[in-house]
């Protein structure tokens, strides 16, 4: 396959980026149709040339191709090699991110239709799909940096769409800098892994001072945990696991379509796709890798817990893609590479099939909070119905896809056998019970039992909901098909992706099996018995549990901790306001100072310039007297 | 030796100003036929890009009348007019030529005597340009000074707010660094014998240079000083906001855009070319200043409530980068050193003609009073959200380029210095995100109901600087073979 192809890749939707930005919004105006259907045939060709690198990658040696690198930057003993780096996981990223990007695409032409930013709408989504491809493809740290920057940039410009909206602009600049937070340590790692080992390509096909070459050799001991730490760090941020989590939620506040990109194959996905990317490094890291099974452990089990209570569909969403990656990280952190791929695979699409659900019922409702919802179920068959299969395929209820995935990760878990093992098993567990309540909760709340009405209108009435036109629908049922059969791409017993991904796995256990299905039953019965057939009240468990349902719903109080505390008191009025203050009166008042002692000091000399000659007489002969007087004393 | 070309960059915008000062009468005139001497000023800088050959490090183009010791142009002082551009000196001469013309077309809304304001201007850049290009130390202070009298009047006249006061405090603070820097110029003409910049840096690498009075040290810092005040390094740098804040939109562009990076170029071509081994021995204490530099200016920076004093500071903490990668005392950290002048330069020129155009439209440049902006004025919102961008280092603009090699270059030097100067990202970010939402962002606000988008001369002056910050960010190598040339020049090995 020739290197130029997998190029255009990237290169097809970056340049319906630019047409777009350039051509078509200047010269057509801000709702340009030809817009969309630019990017859908941009990222189309991409999804087609993704197939190809897949059925090449398949065929290829050690199921990677070889790619040669080009210099673009030398500077003083610096090399800047850049390249693109095919194995495996690329080539599942690859499809991931066109397949779902494609179908969002597609879904977002109605979600959109007559918005004033249409035309910006899709360059940014025609950017946001390069800047991702670029991150999944670059065989070099910085090439890979700037596609993750891209990626954050895209996210930060699609959240704050409707920007006119306060809480949209703050959204965004939230999740642009928590990242960024993020984003330090992980350009730190950089730095100190090019001046330990001076690698920056990721994977040398000569295999000698590449990123995987140096570990254990140049690369060991505490420096590799740093780097391995570093890199972990930059994926808290970009996968909002704990403690930055926190931007997630509000970037509900961009379109619906953007969301379910977002949370399924571009933004979230990429940090777990570096923890994947490095995962030879981190994994030779004992510590890093024991950090990464419990912080995504104990992230799955922390977001959840918030997922059970939120009011708004889509913050339930988000607190899901939260926890779920949380799976992801703590399979990673197992060992178990290729099941944390495998679910990252199944999660992109029932995830992007309940937010552009979520979005439907939203285009019907005029509101996402489902307190107003109830009902649907008969106004909107289908969205209905691709809703279900979602929120089985996230319970993890066979055979839906979720299922397979979720539970080769617990499966893993299980058969470590150590602490660390029975510690992530036992809070997957607790998380699966809590998954099966939060989806199924929200089902039942949106779908079923009495219509309330919607978003209020201006003059009271409620709404009338009426199912999403068919160009919202298509997607909808497509993705729900690909959430009921996208885990035969590594079915038991064949492990085609964990083959790919060049993974040895265990073989399937019945009994965290069974114990996970369980659980997730369970957790669909509470539900059922809470919010369809209302035999123990909500309102009731919520007054009982008063102090720890206020701590869940207020989300740990954590945004407070954060901004009020944190950034508002402690930074903003404490530290930037004292070094403001000691600026204008220390350093600059000593300057002011200076000047007005050298002007006061000029006026007192001023007086003495009297112009009288008798003046100067006299002041002339005290002089005389007093060197005289000096001399007659202290001479000699 | 006398190629020309470089003398005709630097006085032709002097020319343009005596033709304007004596012969041309009209606004419309004044105007056409100074953005016009800068153009072809710029063209003039590109050519002599064209012509630079890429594989010599030592200067070229060169102009020189006389010989130094038997014929000199000033035989008393044995000092001779000798210019030349090397790889450190060419981008910043065409980034002067470049910022120039922008900032002529940035005056196109002036109407307060527009020919004695053309006039100042243009002597400026060519006094600038002076410095950049002087292979001579006497001939390099001449032209240092040069800057000093259109920017004491541009700033005091055309200015704003308490404009005296910020124009008298440029004149004490530059002055007062260029009286140590005429010290340290004579003491390193007593002690070496010449005012020649290649034989200085040659005898300096060498160590050949013996003191003729106090120490090498005490020389170092004589011309450190001057150049600290210029980039500028904390304490001195409270001339900078008051000057920026005051001055008009134009030479606020020239201050921050080139006259801060006179400060970092006498830095690497001086201090670090000349004294490369006092300059290792004191890296810790610049590491230490470009600390202070980088995250104090970024926490002040929050705490500013005028758009043009918020980019101001911004300034102070990007060149603290500056400091970094000098201290580094490595080719690597150098090259970015330079390269974060340059970028700064650009980024930070695009962003205060973006404040003026906001200034000029929304009559404010208070950030309360700001808000909902983006959709009234749409070309403004799309480069201000650009020149943010590129400010806060985002990768395919220039800034990450600078700030990577300058990262790449000083961890292992100074790896804690770079470790805390790495976390401006997240300052910077901040700040940056915090005043585009301020400005741009939020509801439509009925008092800007008449406000206008740029019109097209603004656009003029702001599509080179866009095309640059893109051009660097996409294709650094284009500069950085360049610098990385100019480095070896001055630190050899």
């Amino acid at each position: 396959m020739p290197e130029l192809a997998i190029w255009s890749i990237i290169g097809a939707p970056l340049a319906s980026f630019l047409l777009i930005g350039l051509g078509v919004r200047p010269a057509f105006g801000p709702r340009q149709a030809s817009a969309g259907y630019l990017t859908i045939l941009a990222i189309a060709y991409s999804l087609g040339m993704s197939l190809w690198v897949l059925a090449e990658t398949l065929g290829a040696e050690g199921h990677r191709l070889a790619l040669p690198t080009h210099e673009v930057l030398s500077a003083g003993g610096f090399s800047l090699e850049v390249g693109l780096l095919v194995d495996g996981l690329t080539a599942v990223m690859l499809i991931i991110v066109t397949a779902v990007s494609l179908l969002v695409q597609v879904y977002s032409q109605g979600y959109m239709h007559g918005d004033s930013g249409y035309t910006r709408y899709f360059s940014y989504m025609s950017l946001f799909t390069a800047s991702m491809l670029l991150l999944v493809l670059a065989n070099n740290l910085v090439l890979l940096y700037v596609g993750w920057e891209m990626v954050g940039l895209c996210s930060y410009l699609l959240i704050g769409h409707w920007f006119h909206r306060p809480s949209a602009a703050a959204a965004a600049k939230k999740a642009f800098i928590v990242t960024r937070f993020g984003d330090f340590f992980f350009l730190l790692a950089i730095i100190f892994l090019f001046t330990q080992t001076g690698a920056l390509v990721i994977s040398d096909s000569a295999g000698e001072a590449d990123v995987y070459g140096v570990v254990g050799k140049t690369l060991t001991g505490a420096a590799l945990t740093w780097v391995a730490l570093g890199i972990f760090a930059g994926a808290v941020g970009k996968s909002a696991q704990f403690p930055l989590h926190t931007w997630l939620p509000d970037a509900m506040e961009g379109p619906t379509p953007v969301s379910a990109l977002i949370h399924a194959a571009t933004m979230v996905a990429a940090g777990v796709f570096l923890v994947a990317r490095f995962f030879p490094l981190i994994h030779a890291a004992d510590t890093a890798i024991t950090i990464v099974a419990v912080i995504g452990a104990f992230t799955a089990v922390f977001a959840a817990s918030m997922g059970m209570v939120m009011k708004d569909i889509k913050r339930v969403l988000a607190y899901s893609t939260i926890s779920q990656l949380g799976y992801m990280m703590m399979g990673l952190g197992v060992g178990a590479y290729a099941p944390a791929m495998f679910h990252l695979f199944n999660h992109a699409f029932f995830k992007a099939l309940l937010f552009l659900g979520s979005g439907s019922v939203n285009h019907a409702t005029g509101t996402f909070d489902m307190r107003l919802m109830g009902g649907l179920r008969k106004a909107m068959p289908w969205t209905w119905g691709v809703f279900l299969v979602g929120s089985l395929s996230l319970a993890g209820i066979p055979p839906f896809s979720g299922f397979f995935s979720k539970d080769e990760i617990l499966g893993a878990a299980w058969h470590r056998g150590d602490t660390l093992g029975q510690f992530v098993f036992w809070m997957g567990l607790a998380g699966v019970f809590m998954t099966a309540f939060y989806v199924f909760r929200a089902l039942f709340m949106t779908f079923h039992g009495e219509y309330k009405g919607g978003e209020v209108g201006a003059h009271g009435e409620a709404r009338h909901p009426h199912e999403s036109p068919r160009v919202m629908v298509l997607p909808m049922v497509i993705l729900a098909v690909a959430s009921i059969v996208s885990w035969v791409a590594n079915a038991p017993g064949q492990n085609q992706l964990a083959g790919l991904l060049g993974y040895e796995g265990e073989e399937v256990q019945t009994f965290p099996l069974a114990l996970s299905l369980i659980a997730a039953l369970a957790g669909i019965g509470v539900a059922t018995g809470m919010y369809l057939f209302r035999a123990l009240s909500a309102e009731g468990v919520s007054r009982a549990t008063r102090p720890l349902y206020t701590l869940v719903a207020r989300k740990y109080f954590f945004d407070e901790l954060y901004e009020d505390v944190l950034v508002r008191r402690v930074f903003y009025r404490g530290l930037a306001a004292a070094m403001d203050r000691f600026d204008r009166t220390v350093v600059d008042g000593t300057v002011d100072m200076v000047g007005l002692v050298g002007r006061n000091a000029g006026r007192v000399l001023v007086r003495a310039q009297t112009g009288q000659l008798q003046f100067y007489g006299v002041v002339l002969s005290l002089g005389v007297l007093a060197i005289l007087a000096a001399f007659l004393l202290w001479g000699r | 030796m006398f190629d020309g070309l470089l003398t005709a960059i630097v006085f032709l915008p002097a020319l343009a100003a005596v033709a304007i000062a004596l012969v041309l009468r009209g606004d419309r005139t004044v105007r056409l036929v100074a953005a016009g001497a800068m153009a072809v000023d710029f063209l003039l800088t590109v050519l002599a890009w064209l012509r630079f050959d890429p594989s010599v490090s030592a200067p070229q183009l060169v102009d020189k009348l006389g010989q130094y010791d038997t014929a000199p142009w000033v035989p008393g002082l044995n000092a001779t007019y000798y210019l030349g551009v090397d790889g450190l000196s060419l981008p910043l001469l065409v980034l002067t030529a470049l910022l120039g013309m922008c900032a002529v077309l940035a005056s196109w809304h002036v109407t307060l005597r527009v020919r004695e304001y053309h006039v100042l201007l243009l002597v400026l850049t060519a006094g600038v340009q002076g410095v950049f290009v002087s292979l001579d130390l006497f001939l390099f202070f001449l032209f240092w000074e040069v800057e000093l009298v259109p920017m004491y009047f541009l700033i005091s006249i055309w200015g704003s707010g308490r404009k005296e006061y910020s124009a008298m405090k440029f004149l004490i603070y530059t002055v007062f660094g260029s009286a140590l820097m005429l010290v340290g110029i004579l003491l390193l003409r007593l002690s070496a014998g010449t005012f020649d910049m290649p034989a200085l840096i040659e005898q300096g690498q060498a160590g050949l240079i013996e003191p003729a009075f106090l120490s090498l040290q005490a020389i170092f810092f004589l011309l450190f000083f001057a150049f600290a005040v210029k980039l500028p390094v904390w304490p001195l740098h409270t001339w900078l906001p008051d000057a920026h804040t005051d001055a008009p939109t134009a030479v606020s562009i020239m201050l921050a855009g080139i006259l801060l990076k006179m400060g970092g170029y006498g830095m690497l071509r001086l201090n670090v070319g000349i004294f490369p081994d006092v300059a290792q021995d004191v890296a810790p204490l610049l590491a230490a200043f470009a600390v202070i530099n980088v995250i104090y200016g970024a926490l002040i920076v929050f705490r500013q409530t005028d758009l043009k004093r918020l980019v101001a500071y911004s300034s102070v903490s990007h060149m603290g980068l500056v400091l970094l990668g000098v201290a580094s005392m490595q080719s690597l950290g150098l090259s970015g050193a330079a390269l974060q002048m340059f970028s700064h330069g650009i980024i930070t020129g695009l962003l205060f003609l973006l404040v003026g155009l906001l200034y000029d439209n929304a009559h404010t440049r208070h950030i309360p009073d700001l808000g909902g902006l983006a959709s009234k004025m749409p070309v403004v919102a799309v480069v201000f959200l650009l020149a943010g961008l590129a400010s806060l280092g985002l990768p395919l603009l220039s800034g990450f380029v600078a700030e990577l090699i300058v990262f790449l270059g000083s961890y292992s030097a100074q790896p804690l210095a770079t470790v805390l100067v790495a976390f401006g990202i997240v300052l910077t970010a901040g700040y940056i995100l915090w005043t585009l939402e301020r400005t741009l962002f939020g509801p439509e606000l009925p008092r800007f109901a008449e406000v206008r988008d740029a019109k097209p001369v603004d656009v003029l002056a702001m599509l080179p600087l866009v095309a640059a910050i893109v051009l660097v960010g996409v294709y650094p190598a284009l500069l950085a073979d360049i610098f990385k040339l100019g480095i070896a020049g001055i630190l050899p090995g």
